[in-house]
């Protein structure tokens, strides 16, 4: 039976630790939606999005109840829009009505992001996925809770890289459009190599195709619970240190596993995945950051750190893997700038720069996250950062994505604040010279070899 | 049989085991196991117990048992104990 040191430890986790069940999303397919009359697209999108999803808050609130543990979202994902507009959309205004829809929806059920507004693009564009595209700026104006992303390259077809070009003017143009709001549009946009088609954490979330007609998947995090369990362990040896977060990990993901199967059960709707990830928040104590630091660098960017969070990541990874039946999604550490403190520091500090933080993407998940950069950063430059962390995915059989911010009227030295989970952010500098030769050659990069690795 | 962990952490008083065990025995809720200790004069205990009689819903015993707490002064969590089986048992 349990005892009460067990019972004592698991709701330290959860009180002082910041564990949490990051999020609950329902996968939703619109593939059934598709009509090549708009309205009816939309009254379709809207009729299954608020039947399939009604009871997903409600739901999510009476387990976080029963078992006192906090979900901290409730979020819906959706097949990529470019699919599901493409015969009734004609121009890019089609599909931000169609946005609106989608936001509406949201509002309607109580989630706080959908994510889907997607165009899957890794080797090359339909009409309707560059409408879709060329529409996303207005999108992310005209919308508070629809998230977008653009699949731009695999390491199965290459790196797309008219595309890449391309969603380098339109972060530019999104950061424009919501420029009174610090340019938040782009905290909503993501792209992406090698996108995970039941990722269930925003800004990244879609419903793919290959998935059933509704799904639950749950993101797990508790990088406070890991790093409390290392404080315990402080200079002892790597065994001992990867022991400890294979452990702690195992733990935080049998929670994550059981909210999973409890949700199911409760909407009647089949468990998809979980995701193993350690997710921070601006929270003081949520920090994935606060974890290299107790690992051994004095500050996340310093000698080391790479090192430091492979480890981490590979660890959280095997020790997940046993507490799921399913594992799915980006599973990994994530490395946001303005959603994690001990970050934010890092960066204030002068210990993180924009290329180191780039290197830490070759060994944990997702990629260049949250980063602020100043607002007169040319388009192709902002390219040209896309298309290097899409070639570390692509090479490393790895999903890469970047979500950052050029902030229309700060530069360097600035701060920027996007409130809530998504934090705040000092503006960082980014390399001063020209990518345009690089980034204005037409056309796309083949597929890596797989073999002669080195 | 549906399990739940009742836990009880607050200032040492007299009657809080009693307080609780009279709102357990007025919703039929037998108690399986008791523990407590005090750490510092902090009260801490806790209940498993079987809520399979209970039927009005498990979030209303956790609201109740939350109300409870805060009239002699103590903080009452219930949980399902599945939770802890999930953790600390493969």
């Amino acid at each position: 039976m349990i005892n009460i040191y067990e019972v004592q430890e698991t709701n330290e986790m959860i009180e002082k630790e910041n564990l949490d069940v990051r999020t609950i999303t329902l996968g939703i397919s619109l593939l059934d939606c598709i009509s090549s009359d708009l309205d009816e697209v939309k009254k379709n999108i809207y009729e299954k999005i608020t039947t399939v999803a009604k009871d997903l808050v409600a739901t999510g609130e009476y387990i976080e109840k029963e078992y006192g543990i906090p979900i901290v979202n409730k979020r819906i994902s959706v097949t990529p829009i470019a699919l599901v507009g493409g015969a009734a959309c004609k121009s890019p205004e089609d599909f931000t009505e169609i946005a609106k829809v989608l936001d509406k929806a949201a509002k309607e059920v109580g989630v706080n992001f959908l994510g889907g507004y997607s165009a899957l693009v890794s080797k090359g564009m339909t009409k309707a996925d560059e409408l879709l595209i060329r529409s996303i700026p207005e999108a992310l104006k005209c919308t508070e809770r629809v998230c977008s992303s653009v699949n731009l390259g695999s390491t199965k077809t290459g790196i797309n890289m008219d595309a890449v070009r391309l969603m380098g003017e339109i972060v530019l143009k999104t950061a424009e459009a919501t420029k009174e709001n610090d340019s938040l549009g782009c905290a909503k946009l993501v792209v992406f190599c090698n996108a995970p088609d039941d990722n269930p954490f925003m800004a990244g979330a879609f419903h793919g195709v290959t998935e059933a007609d509704a799904i639950i998947n749950v993101g797990v995090s508790g990088p406070g619970v890991v790093k409390n369990a290392l404080e315990k362990v402080r200079g002892e040896s790597f065994e001992v240190l990867c022991e400890t977060i294979k452990k702690t990990a195992f733990k935080v993901t049998r929670v994550g596993q059981l909210v999973a199967k409890e949700a199911s059960q409760m909407l009647g709707v089949p468990f998809g995945i979980i995701d193993l990830s350690l997710a921070p928040t601006p929270a003081v104590g949520d920090s994935v950051a606060d974890i290299l630091t107790e690992i051994g660098v004095e500050r996340p960017g310093a000698p080391g750190t790479t090192a430091a969070l492979a480890l981490l990541n590979d660890q959280v990874k095997k020790g997940g893997v046993m507490a799921s039946s399913y594992v799915g999604g980006l599973s990994g550490a994530f490395i946001p700038v303005s959603e994690d403190q001990g970050m934010i520091d890092a960066v204030e500090a002068g210990a993180l720069t924009l290329e180191k933080l780039e290197a830490m993407t070759c060994v944990c998940s997702v990629g260049l996250d949250m980063i602020a950069i100043p607002g007169d950063t040319k388009a192709t430059t902002i390219a040209g950062v896309i298309a290097d962390e899409m070639a570390i995915g692509m090479v490393n059989q790895k999903t890469t994505a970047v979500r950052i911010i050029p902030v229309i009227g700060k530069g360097v030295g600035e701060t920027v604040e996007f409130g809530g989970l998504l934090g705040y952010a000092p503006i960082m500098p980014v390399n001063s010279f020209s990518s345009d030769n690089f980034v204005n050659r037409t056309g796309r990069i083949p597929a890596p070899i797989h073999s002669f690795k080195n | 049989m549906k399990k739940a962990i009742i836990t009880v952490i607050g200032k040492d008083t007299v009657g809080i085991i009693a307080k609780v065990c009279t709102y357990l025995a007025e919703k039929e809720i037998n108690i399986l196991d008791i523990s407590q200790t005090i750490v510092q004069d902090y009260f801490n205990m806790m209940m498993i117990v079987d809520v399979s009689n209970f039927d009005a819903g498990f979030d209303t015993m956790v609201d109740e048992l939350k109300a409870v707490g805060e009239e002699i002064g103590v903080v009452i969590k219930c949980q399902r104990e599945d939770i802890f089986d999930m953790m600390h048992r493969i």
